[in-house]
């Protein structure tokens, strides 16, 4: 529950947005306009004047005169009352009858319970205007009726609204607790579950006395609510519309009072749902969060790496001082920042990293899919001999789509649900090489089978959530081959599998690999998965390559700390499993928040105030290895890795006293 | 391809291919039988209820229509002929038979058969709900389509304000409203439209306008979320991947996914659009059921208002089972999830 404060200050949230403000002044200009319309213009508005009936807008009459010679105006003003009032006491009915039904499942339980929940369902299926109909009819027509009618009509809405809320708390551990105490259902529902709900109850209220009011309105237009010589707004319409050809005003008037009225209680009550609820956020709510430190993201010096060699000629992919920035609330964030590597024809490329350390995006960046508020930098970024930072073309995009292959982490989401997946495979070639749909389908079926999917041809006519997991990233990889790929970009592919298949999709990518000379970029947290499958690891740290080395060089000649810790936690065939995993102390980077010198100094074990202060330049060893450490290859204090125990009373202190400690 | 045998591979397959359901156990029958019954179990509920509201009226209808004065003869006759003098559960049978067998009553006022009341009044409600519905829908999807791709991450905060702001505007004035001002713009002061009837097919511009201008605004805003919400989305990620044009993303990748959550909420605004017809009808003296019904309720005629919010009640279901079976067209995940 929120405490006054937090109250109070959301309360003013509401009030401060223009809509909710709005919303506030007409509820209050309705409500001041409810006591005294009567008392100011109860008079006028009863005077008849027989010599002037049905008169236009005057200076005297501004909205004219009625079939009696009674002002429009001040009939409309009084008028206030007498529709607020039916509608509240129409809401009020609503609100008690939906309490009522809405609580009945709760407190009878069983049969009973679900017999009314039922009912509710079926009723609430029906528009609330044909159930006011139904019990128009049932309590005849009149004020008294209609109220009972609107009132009844809404009962269904809330019925549901109480049913949901009811069933919410009632799970929370004090009321389970008071029930195991023998507290009976009636009492708790009084003591702990109405309180806990009669904020959004309150809210939903609001928001329907808005409703109640142009459905009462709407009764009384239709000659079915308050009866004459008594008037609401609607019943003033009813009379108006009929005369609209002589005097429009005489409809528009009381029109214009039941629609202020029935925004002022819409608005108000959805700007309050607003406020008090969670707002609808565009965009990636985890970016804006870190916009704090992002201006001085933004401005940090941009990190060269060590350039790789020139070019080679069977270079894939070559990527120079790659940068991703985003926009957040207050500036920029940059969670790739300044990245150079090369691909060669045929050759598998691990990408290692903890999450954050910008490895996906990364793999994005260089596949031209880095979501649209994302702004994609680089010296140099080529693919095939083109340029990947040339605006899009139907000849990228070709290129791109018969020669890129991507898979991405969880396969569930990746496929459309709502296309078959055979035509999803298909798409490529109809799109990109010119083929017709039945040739288009016959390859993505050859696909399927070249995968491993058993029954290619039905399978590729069934739907993504008749696939297994497994299936559904060999199928994914499929897609891939549509084209003839001479790069896979891998992100996460095992990931989201369940272990006992993980290994067939790596072997997959291992043969594709073979065969064709397809190069690979795959990208992992897991060292153990990279280090089976590529040639050459990338180790990520906060935007940065850290650490270029051979697959079999991972183990014995990996020189920069932080790999040396990666290495270190995975755990060998020897380690006893017994004992608790190893892990890295200390947190990753925010991306928000890098700091200046190494990233990695915080959690460093050789940190000294030259790497606080300097960014370690990533350079190129003899071997091609390259490294961005200012004590590379030094060897570590033991230990280097602490376990997981010793990791939580190293959470507990500051960073700062982790690494200053002797 | 080198094709190195992995035999678990092979395993996984064969145990999948023979755990096929059944044609019993299929889905969709399942789906087909679970919707036919719900449909059944509401069909009944709505005919007992018109049944229940003729006895739910405190005193003697019959009295209440023909009025104070009328003779007790005629209305003891009257009642006879209604056959209020038997015992509930007769009645009740007698209903259910009437029902079958297509006989609704007959007119306390005019002594008309109901269904010639009905069967004459219904085609007129009919076309202005379709034509309304077609109408919002053919503005909506379309309008909200196109903000959502505008207005998709990083793109278009102001457009999405603006339009936000103004789609719960106009979704709030109620439809009868929205007749009344047109009546008044394009009847009074500019004297453009017929306002009355359904004589001619301008007649229908009016009120097919009022009854759609509310419906089209949230079902376009419902659309216009949808499609932010998807473009999101993992597979519209993958769609990219595939490099296809931007409009086929949009229209066959993201489309039908937006939609077929729109199409949940949207069903419930068709429903409240048959509902609907009831005001707008009495707005433009439409001669459909709306304006039918509210006479009858006020002549206090029982069996012509009976029927008619039984056509209106099975109009609603029928509108809803439709839009279900649609979705399960659209997005089969959905026979599976559906309890
Ligand atoms: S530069 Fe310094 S802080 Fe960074 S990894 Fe090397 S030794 Fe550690």
């Amino acid at each position: 529950m929120a405490s006054d404060h937090g109250r109070a200050r959301r309360w003013r949230g509401v009030l401060t947005t223009p809509v909710g403000l709005t919303a506030a002044v007409l509820l209050v200009a309705v409500a001041v306009l409810t006591v005294l319309g009567p008392v100011l213009w109860g008079t006028s508005a009863d005077a008849v004047d027989t010599r002037d009936v049905l008169a236009t807008p005057s200076p005297e009459h501004w909205a004219g005169t009625d079939n009696l010679g009674r002002d429009i105006l001040a009939r409309t003003l009084v008028a206030t009352r007498l529709s607020m009032v039916l509608a509240v006491c129409a809401i009020t009915v609503a609100v008690a009858a939906g309490l009522l039904l809405g609580a009945a499942p709760y407190l009878l339980g069983g049969r009973a319970g679900r017999l009314v929940s039922a009912a509710v369902n079926v009723a609430v299926a029906f528009p609330g205007l044909l159930l006011a109909l139904f019990f128009a009819v049932v309590f005849g027509v009149g004020a008294t009726g209609a109220v009972m009618a609107v009132g009844l009509a809404g009962a269904p809405v809330f019925a549901r609204l109480t049913q949901t809320l009811v069933a919410q708390v009632a799970g929370r551990d004090y009321v389970s607790a008071a029930r195991v105490a023998g507290v009976g259902r009636l009492r708790i529902l009084l003591r702990h579950v109405l309180p806990n709900i009669a904020e959004p109850l309150v809210v939903n209220a609001t928001i329907g006395a808005g409703g109640a009011l142009l459905a009462f309105s709407g009764l009384s237009f239709l000659g079915l609510g308050v009866q004459s010589p008594a008037y609401d707004w609607g019943r003033l319409l009813y009379d108006g519309i009929s005369a609209i050809y002589v005097n429009p005003a005489a409809a528009l008037a009381p029109g214009l009072a039941v629609l202020l009225a029935g925004l002022a209680f819409n608005l108000f009550g959805e700007s309050v749902a607003k406020g008090f609820g969670v707002p609808v956020l565009v965009g990636a709510p985890e970016l804006r969060s870190r916009g704090r430190a992002a201006a001085a993201a933004a401005d940090a010096p941009t990190g060269t790496d060590g350039d790789p060699d020139e070019a080679a000629d069977d270079v894939v992919l070559e990527v120079r001082d790659l940068e991703v920035v985003f926009p957040t609330a207050t500036g920029t964030v940059r969670p790739v920042r300044g990245v150079s590597f090369d691909v060669r024809r045929g050759e598998a490329v691990g990408v290692v990293g903890e999450s954050g350390s910008g490895k996906s995006l990364t793999a994005l960046a260089v596949s031209r899919l880095v979501s649209e508020d994302g702004t994609v930098r680089a010296g140099r970024l080529r693919f095939l001999d083109q340029d990947l930072t040339a605006p899009d073309s139907p000849a990228l995009r070709r290129m791109l789509g018969t020669s890129l292959a991507m898979v991405f982490q969880d396969p569930m989401t990746s496929f459309n649900p709502t296309r078959r997946i055979g035509r999803q495979l298909a798409e490529v070639a109809t799109e990109h090489q010119g083929l017709g749909r039945a040739e288009a389908l016959g390859r993505a079926v050859d696909r399927l089978d070249s995968v491993r999917i058993p029954d290619a041809g039905r399978r590729a006519r069934q739907y993504p959530h008749e696939f297994s997991g497994g299936m559904r990233q060999r199928a994914m990889i499929g897609m891939g081959l549509m084209g003839t790929p001479s790069l896979v970009v891998a992100d996460e592919p095992t990931t989201a599998l369940d272990v006992t298949v993980q290994q067939q999709v790596l072997d997959l990518l291992a043969e594709i690999r073979a065969a064709d000379d397809v190069a690979l970029v795959l990208i992992s947290h897991d060292v153990t998965v990279v280090a089976e499958v590529c040639d050459r690891v990338l180790v990520m740290y906060a935007g940065r390559i850290v650490e270029d080395v051979s697959a079999a060089g991972l183990a014995t000649r990996a020189q920069h700390p932080y790999t040396r810790a990666l290495v270190a936690a995975v755990p060998h065939m020897d380690t006893d499993l017994d004992q608790p995993l190893a892990t890295i102390p200390g947190r990753p980077v925010d991306p928000a928040e890098v700091p200046a010198g190494c990233a990695y100094a915080a959690r460093c074990p050789l940190a000294d105030a030259r790497c606080r202060a300097e960014d370690p330049p990533l350079v190129a060893a003899v071997d091609g290895s390259r490294v961005a450490c200012w004590h590379a290859g030094e060897p570590l204090p033991d230990p280097v890795v602490r376990t997981a125990e010793d990791r939580t009373g190293l959470d507990a202190l500051d960073a700062d006293e982790l690494v200053e400690a002797p | 391809m080198t094709t190195t045998s992995t035999p678990t591979l092979a395993d996984a397959a064969s145990t999948s291919a023979a755990a096929a359901p059944r044609w019993w156990e299929q889905p969709w029958v399942l789906f087909a039988a679970r919707r036919a019954l719900r449909l059944l179990v509401s069909v009944w509920v709505l005919v007992t209820a018109s049944f229940a509201m003729i006895h739910l009226i405190p005193g003697d209808p019959v009295r209440g229509a023909l009025g104070p004065t009328a003779p007790a003869a005629l209305v003891e006759a009257r009642r006879t002929a209604l056959g209020l003098d038997d015992p509930l559960p007769v009645q009740y049978l007698h209903y259910l038979q009437g029902l079958f067998t297509g006989d609704l009553g007959t007119s306390l006022i005019s002594q008309l058969p109901v269904v010639d009341v009905v069967g004459q009044r219904l085609p007129a409600t009919l076309a202005l709900a379709v034509l309304a519905f077609l109408a919002s829908v053919a503005v909506a999807v379309p309008l909200g389509t196109l903000l959502g791709v505008l207005t998709r991450r990083g793109h278009g905060r102001r457009t999405e304000l603006a339009f936000t702001t103004t789609s719960i505007v106009v979704a709030t004035v109620p439809d009868f409203l929205i007749g009344v001002a047109l009546v008044y713009v394009f009847g009074v002061e500019l004297g453009w439209l017929p306002v009355a009837g359904n004589a001619s097919a301008e007649a229908y511009v009016l009120p097919v306008l009022s009854l759609s201008i509310g419906p089209a605004a949230i079902l376009a805003r419902i659309v216009r979320v949808e499609m932010v919400t998807v473009l999101e989305a993992d597979y519209i990620r993958t769609a990219r991947a595939k490099r296809l044009r931007a409009r086929r993303i949009h229209l066959r990748h993201a489309l039908p996914n937006a939609l077929t959550s729109a199409l949940t909420l949207g069903g419930l605004l068709l429903g409240s659009m048959v509902a609907g017809t009831v005001l707008v009808e009495n707005v433009f003296a439409w001669p459909g059921l709306g304006s039918t019904i509210v006479s009858s309720i006020l002549n206090k005629d029982y069996p012509v208002v009976q029927a008619i919010v039984l056509v209106y009640g099975l109009g609603v279901l029928l509108v809803n089972t439709a839009v279900d079976v649609s979705l399960a067209l659209l997005d089969p995940r959905s026979m599976i999830r559906e309890g």
